[in-house]
């Protein structure tokens, strides 16, 4: 299709730009913003840079989620899975969350480590309750997400992500004085337990209505605010629009190198995000992990001990 | 702010029995003790980070525990260690924080003015923009004091504020705790190991031995050889400098 034919009028070309291009947009811009938003806020809320809704066990749990409503709700529609993905997206956030705060792990690649297992046995349920029913076809389709089926009627659940993260815009100062510790939020009279559980409703909610309409993407959440981080800090309500903007850009061009480079066929996105995300990441870590080290030296000198709680 | 028969159990072990006493207004109150004498528990539950098993604490004729934690917010400022050291905030960013029980997010003029004036006073300015995982421990600790400064409380609760801090620094720290006091008319309670600095720069020590109050008074009262040998379980020997009792232990 081209424009000539959109601004003459053509009226197949309309239908085909607002049933299936416009939408694919939209909800390409929609995965961008909400994923790498989720993520932002559960790195804050857990102080922890590494956890995401990949590392924290929110994708897996969404993608659990939808499959129990395949399974024991087969006529359920569309805004029932979004429902069963949230819960389950919400319960595995919170008892990963729960886990690592009762342990209280210093090591902050634990953590992240920790939540891959965690979202590993998830998947490996998934997997099994798949494989029982009969179902692992239909699990396939969310395994890797793309957006080939975004179409007019079946993808608008995506746009709860607009409202979500104005949400978490409001509440920004509050997620970050949480990240902060729970003695900080204490003294400026903000309430840890509350926050932190709204936080990563937010981001759980996010991810879900992403995960029931364009499946599972991962790494976005984890290295888009990090990148941002980098040059722009840790105050939210700065990061945040940086955060959305940079997310939206790196899903677009991701979709945009997916559909040409063996066009015309398309490769899952999934796999294009993955390829350069899982790169993206290695060289995070190898930043984080020289600037970890820098800081040790600092602590000898001042004889100051970080105390990451 | 006065404490009535304060109890704290962990385990079913007393580590806090029935202490009572009063924080006299526009002092410097240090709580000293060995390890495990309770003052640190104590600490926690004024300042509501521990939850008490038995006993009053009323601050401002008004139980603690009735206190709204934005109102409390604006009356006491509480600071201990365990912050996220490791969150890129400017120096700016994290003073500003100090303003969110009043305002929230949205800083109003006064707001603005109320952080320049923290900034100056703790001579942050031309580190303001600095990240404080970028700055050394000493200046991370102004930027924290200066948060309080700008959080406008009466009172002023202070966890070891001169934990991991070296001489240089600590011996600051504590200069900025007197001008807390004299210049701002904050009321100051620290918790602190080191007997001299209690010695020196507070007006009340409240000594705590297993969990009881020892002896609570003015420095000259506490810090003698008697309350301190019998404290401690060491040779103290007490000089005079400056005016001020100063121990020597052994």
């Amino acid at each position: 299709m081209d424009i000539s034919a959109l601004l003459k009028g053509d009226v197949e070309q309309w239908n085909i730009f607002l049933v299936s291009r416009l939408p694919r947009l939209l909800a390409i811009l929609c995965t961008g913003i909400g994923m790498s938003v989720s993520g932002l806020i559960m790195q804050q809320l857990c102080m922890n840079k590494f956890v995401s809704p990949t590392t924290g066990a929110t994708l897996s749990s969404a993608k659990l989620g939808i499959l129990i409503a395949l399974v024991f709700l087969p006529g359920s529609t569309l805004w029932g899975r979004a429902i069963f993905s949230f819960v389950f997206a919400l319960l595995g956030t919170w008892i990963f969350v729960w886990f690592i705060q009762s342990i209280k792990f210093k090591d902050t690649i634990m953590v992240p480590l920790i939540g891959i297992m965690f979202g590993n046995i998830i998947g490996g349920i998934t997997g099994f309750l798949a494989y029982r029913y009969e179902m692992t076809q239909a699990l396939t389709s969310w395994e890797s997400g793309h957006f080939s089926l975004v179409l007019r009627g079946r993808y608008e659940i995506v746009y709860l992500v607009l409202p979500l993260i104005i949400l978490a815009f409001i509440f920004s100062s509050h997620f970050n004085i949480v990240g902060m510790g729970k003695e900080f939020s204490s003294n400026l009279g903000v309430n840890y337990k509350v926050v932190l559980v709204m936080g990563l409703s937010i981001a759980a909610a996010i991810t879900a209505s992403i995960v029931v309409v364009v499946g599972s993407i991962s790494y976005i959440g984890l290295i888009i605010p990090n990148i941002v981080a980098l040059y722009k800090g840790d105050k939210l309500s700065g990061t945040l629009p940086d955060t959305a903007l940079l997310g939206a850009l790196f899903v677009l061009i991701s979709d945009m190198l997916a559909r040409t480079i063996i066009a015309p066929y398309e490769l899952p996105i999934s796999f294009v995000i993955g390829i350069i995300g899982s790169l993206m990441f290695i060289a995070i870590i190898f930043h984080k992990l020289k600037g970890g080290k820098k800081l040790q030296k600092g602590v000898g000198i001042n004889g100051n001990k970080c105390s990451c709680s | 702010m006065t404490i009535e028969r304060l109890k704290k159990k962990y385990d079913g072990k007393s580590v806090v029995k029935d202490i009572s006493f009063e924080i006299p207004k526009g002092k410097i109150i240090s709580l000293i003790g060995p390890n495990g004498a309770g003052k640190s528990t104590v600490m926690g539950m004024i300042s509501r980070l521990i939850a008490k098993d038995g006993g009053n604490i009323k601050f401002e004729d008004k139980d603690l525990a009735k206190w709204k934690s934005k109102e409390l917010a604006k009356r006491l400022a509480i600071l201990t260690q365990h912050n996220n050291v490791q969150m890129k905030l400017t120096v700016r960013e994290l003073v500003a924080f100090g303003r969110f029980p009043y305002s929230g997010s949205h800083l109003t003029a006064e707001d603005l003015e109320m952080i320049d004036k923290a900034i100056e006073y703790m001579e942050l300015k031309e580190y303001e923009n600095r990240f404080i995982d970028e700055l050394s421990g000493g200046q991370r600790q102004r930027a924290y004091i200066a948060m309080v400064i700008a959080q406008d409380t009466e009172y002023v609760l202070l966890d070891e504020p001169t934990n991991n801090l070296d001489i240089y620094h600590s011996t600051n720290m504590m200069k900025m705790v007197r001008r807390l006091c004299d210049e701002l008319g904050k009321t100051v309670v620290l918790v602190l190991h080191e007997l001299n600095y209690a010695a020196f720069h507070s007006d009340y020590i409240c000594a705590f031995k297993d969990g009881k109050i020892a002896k609570f008074g003015t420095v000259e009262e506490v810090i003698t050889k008697e309350v301190l040998s019998e404290i401690y379980n060491v040779e103290f020997e007490i000089m005079k400098i400056a005016g001020k009792p100063l121990t020597i232990y052994y």
